[in-house]
């Protein structure tokens, strides 16, 4: 049976990078009991996969991970049980049952939700106002950045990238692009408008929230977690 | 959740931040402000080694069952962490707590390997307390040394208010009962250090004198204040006691360290007594945990730490006395959870070949061998008990298993060394190469053998028979690693043996903290002032600095490491009773001029001494 998780990394949690996070719960699994299933071959490993990497320092209440179960407890279990040998700072918060055939969190992943904040001390003095007029500049009808891949340099249109941005009690509010298609990371938006009124973007001044994965569906944008039946 | 000593900019402008967070799975978190006793245990090397560390768990535990005491952990912060702390005058902190060190009652470091003394005096440094243990004051935590290279601790003895010599389990309840009564009593510091004092097994160096003589070596060692004990005991554990504390849930850190996985002690000490070996002296008698207490342990520490695999850890594991019952029970038990089962130091035999090839998953990889020295001869003098028909016939059935590739682990420069000694590792090597081709048919064979022999540069160490030995010259180490590599190139089988030697740079350094007195702490500081940390590490280790930091001390290694001590010499450590009677240690140095083997602990009892601890390989044949 394949079952989405929806967790969250939080607090302290984010100075934990990606590996160090599929390890951690591949130990859950195992302390939890759960019948998890392995990989054929020489040296077998957990069936689990996880939607997109959270870069170090971000945190997030909307991580997934698909795990693979022979036999699955309810959902509630499921959850109970993982939570009970977590630390609260990466805990699973809800998950589904996706059909046998369904696409993996990794393949389906089209757009993410995030919130930025000033860390405290850092930043303008009104914050508020600052993300007030970086809304305002994105408000062109293009902005076109140029960024350096591995091998060369291409020019796109983050307009093209971002569907939603707005700013509200000094917390700014974006939905862009992610995963392999097109890939938008909240810290270019940032730096973006702070190179264009002649300022330095310090990515430690800020900190960034991940809040929602989607994936495209049928009619549109959906959360990762409503690809499968929420009961079970 | 707690507020933590760095600010995120920090954290994420250095490398791994998830070394200084504490608040791992199974840790304590015991809350700092509730408990009257408050210890801080530092390992002082990176988070990632210093995790591994069984000792460090054992203690860890120890104090946190305790329902008067917390204990949290410190390491050594990393050369980017350590430069960041230093500018911004950040004080060092516990990693659970995020308090800074100072404020606990007690800092214990463990000390595991003589290259960490920088980190120690980086880590009282960082923390804010006074280098030296005259220094302190009320303000400051009672600094305590402990593990392995606590049995000589003259060369650090300046920087310790207390040295634990011996095994934990025995007196740090003690400990914490008469300080906590000593607090009530509205004690001074001295005052409390003199009631530790006369608690057996803990050294408090200010309490004693050294005088010299004129050609250098000691002449007295006393005590300068009343009622302190003349010799100080050391510590044994007695391991028949299934409730002795043991981390049954091992702290599971976010961060993949050195060592990922759960660690069971199955028995502590050797009955084969290697007269190189300060471990098969130091931890004597020999002490088995019982099978009952190791199933209850295995199990619960990998049910709840979700480890991958779990590592027997001893001496030399095939001799507990009911290993093959051990592994009866382990062996299904870790195949059916998918669990992983290391057992390093086992002896290659028909056995446990038997047990490896039932160890689901493992890795034919290669097959360890530690002869130590090349030939018989020398063998008989270091009292290897292991001769070359054993290693010939145990690698002849490790090739009939499927195994083809052998390390195997020699010493250079042990006593009495020849030429001939050192051409014979390359002729071992090459006879266990002939041996498989001789064993295994054509056919069969998935490629060439592969012989791996390593060599490290023999460093003298206390309490062992060859404590009075001359170490050889950094010269005469590379001379004799050529010499064997030149020979390597006559033999057959040349091509399938491929040989490696560890660097020499440390090994000086590590023969004079091994053997120094309280002469050479002086060095050890200036050292550390110029900038030397991390000395453990080859690549930061600065060689130009220590030799600067020995010559403006006045320390010489022709008078510490390059000569053969008189076995009436007073030696730096010569004030500690190890349990094993310096006429047994005198006995096996004449043995080992003379080429004769001394029997192992189950063959013959040698009366050492160590029968004086209870339980163990003494007690076994008296029911």
């Amino acid at each position: 049976m394949k079952i989405r998780c929806k967790f969250q990394k939080t607090d302290h949690l984010k100075f934990i990078g990606h590996l160090d996070v599929m390890r951690t719960f591949q130990k859950i699994m195992r302390r939890a009991d759960l019948d998890i299933q392995y990989s054929a071959g020489f040296s077998p490993h957990q069936k689990m996969t996880f939607a997109t990497p959270l870069g170090l320092g971000a945190v997030s209440t909307g991580e997934y991970m698909d795990v693979e179960l022979g036999n699955c407890p309810s959902k509630q279990e499921l959850i109970d049980r993982i939570n009970a040998v977590s630390v609260p700072e990466l805990a699973v918060l809800d998950a589904s049952l996706l059909p046998d055939d369904a696409k993996n969190a990794m393949s389906l992943i089209a757009a993410a939700d995030y919130e930025v904040r000033f860390r405290e001390g850092k930043g303008p003095e009104d914050a508020a106002r600052f993300f007030d007029d970086l809304v305002r500049f994105y408000e062109a009808p293009e902005i076109i950045v140029t960024k350096s891949t591995k091998k060369n340099q291409v020019e796109v249109d983050l307009k093209k990238q971002i569907r939603k941005l707005k700013a509200e009690n000094g917390v700014l509010f974006m939905q862009v692009d992610t995963g392999s298609a097109s890939n938008l990371k909240p810290e270019l938006v940032l730096s973006t408008y702070f190179d264009s009124i002649g300022r330095e973007f310090a990515p430690t001044d800020v900190e960034v929230k991940r809040t929602e994965l989607y994936g495209e569906g049928e009619e549109g944008l959906k959360p990762l977690l409503e690809f499968g039946n929420p009961e079970f | 959740m707690k507020k933590l000593a760095l600010s995120d900019e920090i954290l994420l402008s250095v490398e791994k931040p998830s070394r200084y967070i504490g608040q791992e799975y199974n840790s304590y978190n015991k809350e700092f402000n509730e408990y009257p006793v408050r210890v801080a245990f530092c390992f002082p090397d990176v988070y990632d080694i210093a995790t591994a560390n069984l000792g460090m768990q054992i203690i860890y535990e120890q104090f946190n069952r305790r329902p008067d005491a917390m204990c949290d952990r410190v390491y050594s912060p990393w050369i980017d962490l350590d430069r960041i702390m230093r500018e911004k005058q950040i004080p060092l902190f516990a990693v659970e707590s995020q308090r800074p060190v100072r404020d606990f009652d007690f800092l214990l470091i463990t000390l595991q390997y003589e290259m960490c003394y920088t980190n120690v005096l980086q880590v009282l440094d960082l923390s804010g307390i006074p280098l030296h243990s005259e220094e302190r004051t009320e303000e400051d935590p009672i600094v305590i040394g402990g593990g392995a290279c606590a049995y000589n601790p003259e060369p650090i003895a300046a920087f310790f208010d207390v040295l634990y010599i011996g095994e934990s389990e025995t007196r740090y309840d003690e400990m914490v009962e008469v300080y906590k009564k000593a607090k009530q009593d509205g004690l001074s510091r001295t005052e409390i250090l003199k009631q530790l004092a006369n608690l057996e097994g803990l050294y408090v160096p200010r309490f004693y004198d050294v005088t010299y003589r004129e050609d250098g070596t000691i002449a007295s060692f006393s005590g300068i204040v009343p009622d302190v004990p003349e010799k100080i005991r050391r510590q044994a554990a007695d391991m028949r006691d299934d409730t002795l504390p043991y981390p049954m849930k091992p702290i599971v850190p976010f961060t993949r360290g050195m060592m990922d996985r759960a660690t069971l002690e199955v028995m502590r000490g050797c009955i084969r007594g290697c007269r190189f070996c300060q471990a098969g002296m130091i931890y004597r008698p020999t002490r088995n945990r019982s099978l009952d207490f190791l199933k209850k342990a295995a199990v619960s520490m990998l049910e709840s730490s979700g480890y991958e695999e779990i590592n027997l850890s001893s001496l030399a594991t095939s001799d507990y006395s009911d290993f093959a019952e051990l592994t009866e029970f382990l062996i299904p038990y870790c195949n059916a959870h998918k669990i992983n089962v290391g057992i390093p130091s086992l002896r290659i035999d028909a056995f446990s070949l038997d047990v490896m090839d039932k160890i689901q998953d493992v890795k034919k990889s290669s097959l360890t061998f530690a002869p130590e020295a090349g030939s018989q001869r020398l063998r008989n003098v270091i009292n290897k008990g292991l001769t070359e028909e054993e290693i010939l016939s145990g690698a002849a059935e490790a090739f009939k298993g499927g195994w083809r590739r052998v390390k195997l682990y020699f010493m250079l420069g042990q006593p009495f060394e020849t030429d001939e000694d050192v051409k014979d590792i390359a002729v071992l090597s090459d006879k266990i190469a002939r041996v498989y081709y001789e064993t295994v048919p054509k056919e069969k064979r998935q490629g060439r053998v592969e012989i791996t022999p390593s060599t490290s540069f023999f460093v003298p160490k206390p309490f062992t028979p060859f404590q009075w030995a001359k170490m050889d010259r950094p010269e005469e180490f590379l001379r004799k690693a050529h010499l064997l590599k030149d020979t390597l190139k006559e033999q057959l089988n040349q091509k399938s043996i491929s040989y490696r030697y560890h660097d020499e740079v440390q090994t000086e350094l590590e023969g004079l903290f091994a053997r120094g007195d309280r002469r050479v702490s002086a060095a050890i500081e200036a050292a550390y002032r110029k900038g030397c940390i991390f000395d453990a590490w080859s690549e930061y280790m600065k060689p130009e600095l220590w030799k600067e930091a020995l010559a403006e001390n006045g320390i010489s290694l022709d008078f510490y490491n390059y000569r053969e001590r008189s076995v009436d010499e007073i030696l730096p450590w010569s004030f500690i009773d190890v349990g094993v009677h310096p006429s047994f240690m005198k006995q096996e140095w004449e043995n080992a001029k003379n080429g004769v083997v001394t029997p192992n602990c189950r063959e013959n009892c040698s009366k050492c001494g160590a029968a004086r601890y209870p339980g163990g390989v003494c007690y076994e044949n008296q029911m």
